[in-house]
């Protein structure tokens, strides 16, 4: 393909600039955007007729004129220049140097886009990830390979649990080399520097990279975040054999920019006037995660984002949970009573945890004493629920050590310290220490044998 | 320029438009561009067409030519499909995999290996006369399936050369027939256009229950050979859990399963599991009876929407030999929205939620082409289509939701909360139905000839419809002020909960459960109740009943009692009676 120069545009609507060409160029390509003035933006072809070409202007249109602008045409889609250099560096939401490094020239390019991987060669994820944090590891738990969300909401501490993830995570007997690649999307001052900070006194930061795009940044940057990170993160896992982990964080964000640009497009909207394809869309991104036979490396996705008005059916983290393997949602009222990281044990869910845990992968008791752990809570949240119509009171006995259970399986299971990494062992003897505030009978989705093992002695 | 050539002129996303097409007709297949990508056409407007792109269209050029091919979007149907994993346009994906690990476009691989050979045993001999449909011979293509050979509709004639005994590819020629001066060559491999019905002699009225081995679907919520029905449920609430269950039980002769715009890794655990589990009534592994779709959500939306088609049409081909097939799609609101995402870029005015107004038709044009029917006289076969739907929000108002139950005979509504409470499966029984209960009552009737399905079930929903009632109460007073003879028919409801509708689907023994054990299960648990009515009757506490050890037996009966053992269930019922007996010499 072929560069080609255009002098002067058309029409300019919104964040889209129509020119008077279209023969030889592919829909997809990338455009310079030169301003009178001497700036230089990106463009991308977004849709082809027999005269016009549309073009998408990254960082908008403002200061745009029909007749200064030049536009030369690269006759090749976006591709980002990937290498194993990139570790240990921090870059902007479009993958420019953001640390005063040098850029990365060396290496190879890729299409953002990527591919889809063809199911037939994907390797079916089962090895735990230990976490450190008792919530997930011990009720919630991550395979290598998975992708599971956080839900969150406005003024939780989900970046503070995505910064601990990120610092703590790692695989039993890990002898392997891994990496952790941070996403920031739309992120606020405060939040780009809480992660800087974190990035800088981590133990890993040889083996990060965080691409940062921020809220000032235009929405079409967005859009483009989440696709660099995960291009590196192809190259590392599948090239490079590393087990690569990914936090992006936030997807709404990412959603609001897609929904920005669909109606500058002018396309039809769907539920709350986000774009129709918006499920497609995600699921080229959550999708980009998992194991490949014969590969050593992998890809674990952890998707963070802010639910609008903690609305569980909000179209966001409803197509994400569509797409997603489980996920893990925050709790304002856990938050409020300064219980840390406020996990809401009862909508969260991991999908592989079940082939990721249990004997010779974590410990034989830990299917069993999960759904133990799970279901006493449950019913304590009945109980407690109970309890405020009629009074603490009136409860019956066994009522009463449900109520028990329901606090101390807060705050000493779910509460912990945010530089606090405990192990799997510690999580489940843990587990088994606040079952003890039930009498032993209620136990029934544990075995005899079990209990008879780990049923805390003294 | 202004040539008549066939050339692109349009392109916006996976929709292109294409000049110089007048000759084209809608549904035609076509090949766009240089790099040959397959697309369809869907409007025609003089000589320019509207054509869906079945691939990722980056890079794509206006002016690039356009190939027509003449011929429907189409399957290759014949043996090799079995056992077979394919994208939504029939390619397989383990040949695209020798290509490249990722699904890479302009990649044209046919359905079925041509090299292959298979052992053909002709069923006709020469001179015999046919016609369409009848059978000409079979291939064993798995140790449980008879890959039957049928003559394609259009051929009629006396067969002037057969095949003997032997192996042949699937291009090989293996009849020919004479009609008049016309001779017709039959092979194994055929084509049929997917979007296009294949034609039925008659239509029959479903009699048999597709046994899934899931409790409160077969019990309660039984779908018939030839039925159809709906799986709606949030994200969470199990449908695919649900669907795997479906396909590796059902007592279906062939299961084809549509992953249609769903997660890559479901697929990997089916491609993983099937080939290990054996079909508890023919003991051969479940891939040898399977036919797999595969069209996940980051594969071309496009094909997604065609993958609907691909799989009934093979459905309908395994059916007319006879055969009744059960055929699963994961999930069709992915595929409605894939029907939104065409509609939205061809600009038509939108119904519902963006949904185009002929949603509804084509729902219903799918779920039609289920059912039991000849084929010919004399054989019958049927297909049997559980659809998931995901519902936005879990909202059962949506328009996928509420056009589908228009067309379809069972609703199996899933229920968050029951999920929330690790209820599995969580198909809510009040909300549920299914219009099958009497033109099945007679083969569950002749299973059993002490017990009567239909009585059984009528008591226990009875049970529940009660426990509903009161848990409003309980959820406002608790259940301590109730008198004894609620809190019995609360503690009966959480036996029929516990111990017969929620099924573990990783255990051994309960992931699958036959009629016999559903039945045998069913009647203990009433048995009991009907035994502690008269104890409470004589002024017993309620207590004395909920406490007594068989209890426990009861609720762990569907894991511990194996599907065979008869005798388990006579010998928790002697404990029953024995229990029951010392409670009552204790008060007499």
């Amino acid at each position: 393909m072929s560069e080609r120069n255009v002098l002067g545009v058309q029409s300019i609507e919104g964040p889209i600039v129509i020119v008077e060409a279209s023969r030889g160029i592919g829909l997809g390509e990338m455009v310079e955007v030169s301003l009178a003035q001497g700036e230089v933006r990106l463009g991308k072809v977004l849709r082809l007729t027999k005269e016009l070409c549309f073009i998408q202007v990254f960082g908008g249109t403002k200061n745009l004129s029909s007749r200064g602008t030049g536009l030369r045409f690269l006759g090749k889609p976006f591709l980002f220049t990937v290498s194993e250099d990139m570790l240990g560096r921090i870059f902007d939401g479009k993958g420019e140097p953001l640390d005063g490094g040098p850029r990365v020239y060396k290496g190879e390019s890729r299409n953002v886009n990527g591919f889809a991987i063809n199911p037939t060669v994907r390797e079916y994820p089962e090895e735990f990830i230990q976490t450190g944090i008792s919530a997930i590891d011990g009720l919630n738990s991550i395979t290598r390979g998975q992708k599971i969300a956080v839900f969150s909401g406005a003024g939780l501490p989900h970046n503070r649990v995505a910064a601990q993830i990120l610092r703590q995570a790692k695989i039993l007997e890990a002898e392997e080399s891994f990496a952790v690649i941070l996403g920031g999307i739309g992120l606020k001052k405060e939040e780009a520097h809480f992660f800087m900070e974190s990035f800088r006194c981590s133990e890993q930061v040889l083996k990060s990279v965080m691409f940062l795009n921020l809220a000032e940044d235009p929405p079409e940057e967005r859009v483009l975040t989440p696709r660099l990170a995960l291009t590196l993160a192809e190259y590392l896992a599948f090239d490079k054999g590393m087990h690569v982990l990914v936090i992006l964080t936030d997807m709404s964000n990412y959603c609001q920019s897609l929904r920005e640009i669909s109606s500058f497009r002018q396309e039809l909207p769907s539920r709350k006037g986000y774009p129709g394809y918006m499920y497609t869309d995600l699921a080229s991104i959550y999708e980009r995660t998992g194991r490949i036979k014969g590969k050593s490396g992998s890809i674990t996705q952890i998707p963070v984002l802010t639910m609008p008005n903690m609305d569980i059916t909000h179209p966001i983290p409803d197509l994400t949970g569509y797409i997603t393997e489980g996920q893990i949602v925050l709790s304002l009222a856990l938050h409020q009573r300064g219980i840390y990281p406020p996990v809401d044990i009862l909508p969260s869910l991991s999908r592989l945890m079940k082939d990721g845990i249990g004997e010779g992968k974590t410990r034989k008791d830990h299917v069993n004493l999960s759904s133990q752990l799970y279901s006493a809570y449950a019913r304590s949240k009945d109980v407690a629920s109970l309890a405020s119509i009629i009074g603490e009171e009136e409860l019956g006995p066994i009522d009463k050590s449900y109520l028990d259970f329901g606090r101390v399986f807060e705050e000493e299971f779910i509460n912990q310290d945010f530089r606090e990494s405990r192990a799997i062992e510690e999580t489940l003897k843990r587990g088994w220490q606040i079952l003890k505030a039930l009498p032993k009978k209620e136990l029934n989705r544990l075995t005899k044998e079990e209990i008879e093992e780990y049923y805390p002695k003294e | 320029m202004q040539d008549n050539k066939q050339k692109i002129i349009e392109i916006n996303g996976p929709v292109i438009k294409a000049q110089g097409m007048q000759d084209s007709f809608i549904g035609e297949i076509v090949y766009v561009g240089k790099e040959k990508l397959l697309g369809e056409v869907i409007r025609l407007r003089k000589d320019i067409a509207t054509v869906q792109v079945y691939e990722d269209t980056e890079g794509l050029k206006v002016y690039e030519d356009v190939e027509a091919k003449g011929v429907p979007l189409s399957i290759e149907l014949g043996p090799g499909l079995i056992g077979g994993v394919f994208d939504g346009l029939g390619r397989p994906l383990k040949k695209l995999q020798e290509g490249s690990l990722f699904i890479e476009k302009g990649q044209s691989v046919r359905t079925l290996d041509g090299r292959r050979k298979w052992r053909f045993s002709p069923a006709l001999e020469k001179g015999q006369s046919i016609k369409g449909l009848d059978i000409i011979g079979e291939i064993q293509e798995t140790a449980i399936l008879k890959h039957k050979i049928l003559c394609p509709y259009n051929i009629e004639g006396k067969v002037v050369f057969i095949a003997p005994c032997g192996e042949y590819s699937v291009d090989e020629v293996i009849v020919r027939v004479k009609n008049n001066r016309k001779e017709s060559e039959i092979k194994m491999s055929s084509f049929w256009p997917v979007r296009k019905k294949r034609p039925v002699s008659k239509y029959l009225k479903p009699s048999q229950p597709l046994i899934t081995g899931q409790r409160v679907l077969d019990f309660f919520f039984p779908l018939a050979k030839g039925g159809s029905a709906i799986i709606p449920g949030g994200f969470g609430a199990g449908k695919t859990v649900l669907q795997h269950q479906l396909a590796k039980w059902s007592d279906a002769e062939v299961i084809v399963y549509i992953g249609c715009g769903e997660r890559g890794n479901e697929m990997t655990q089916v491609l993983k599991e099937f080939p290990k589990l054996l079909d508890p009534r023919t003991k051969r592994p479940l891939m040898e009876r399977t036919v797999l779709i595969a069209n996940t959500s980051n594969m071309p939306v496009t094909a997604r929407e065609a993958s609907i088609y691909t799989g009934i049409t093979i459905a309908e081909y395994f059916r007319d030999m006879g055969y009744d097939v059960a055929l699963m799609a994961d999930s069709t609101s992915r595929w409605a929205e894939a029907l939104r995402e065409i509609s939205g870029r061809l600009e038509e005015l939108p119904a519902e939620e963006g949904f185009p107004a002929y949603l509804s038709s084509m729902l219903a044009s799918f779920y039609e082409r289920a059912g039991r029917f000849e084929v010919v006289p004399g054989r019958e076969g049927s297909i049997s289509v559980v659809g998931a739907v995901s519902p936005p929000g879990g909202d059962f108002s949506e328009p996928v939701t509420v056009h589908s139950k228009r067309f379809v005979s069972v609703f199996w509504a899933l229920d968050k909360e029951l999920s929330s409470k690790r209820h599995f499966p969580a198909v809510n029984w009040i909300q549920s139905y299914s219009e099958f209960l009497e033109d099945i009552e007679e083969w569950w009737d002749s299973q059993d000839s002490k017990v009567k399905w239909s009585i059984l079930r009528k008591e226990a929903m009875v049970v529940l419809q009660e426990d509903e009632n009161l848990q409003k109460i309980v959820r406002l007073i608790g259940e301590d002020p109730l008198p004894d003879i609620q809190k019995l028919t609360l503690f009966c409801a959480r036996l029929i909960k516990e111990g017969f509708l929620q099924q573990f689907a990783f255990d051994k023994n309960d992931s699958f459960c036959t009629a016999a054990k559903q039945l045998a299960l069913m009647e203990t648990i009433l048995y009991f109740y009907k035994k502690a009515k008269d104890l409470l009757a004589k002024k017993i506490p309620v207590t004395k009943v909920t406490e007594l050890p068989v209890c426990e037996d009861i609720f762990r009966a569907k894991s511990e009692i194996a599907n065979d053992d008869r005798k388990g269930f006579e010998d928790l019922r002697e404990r029953i009676d024995k229990q029951f007996d010392y409670i009552r010499r204790e008060y007499e």
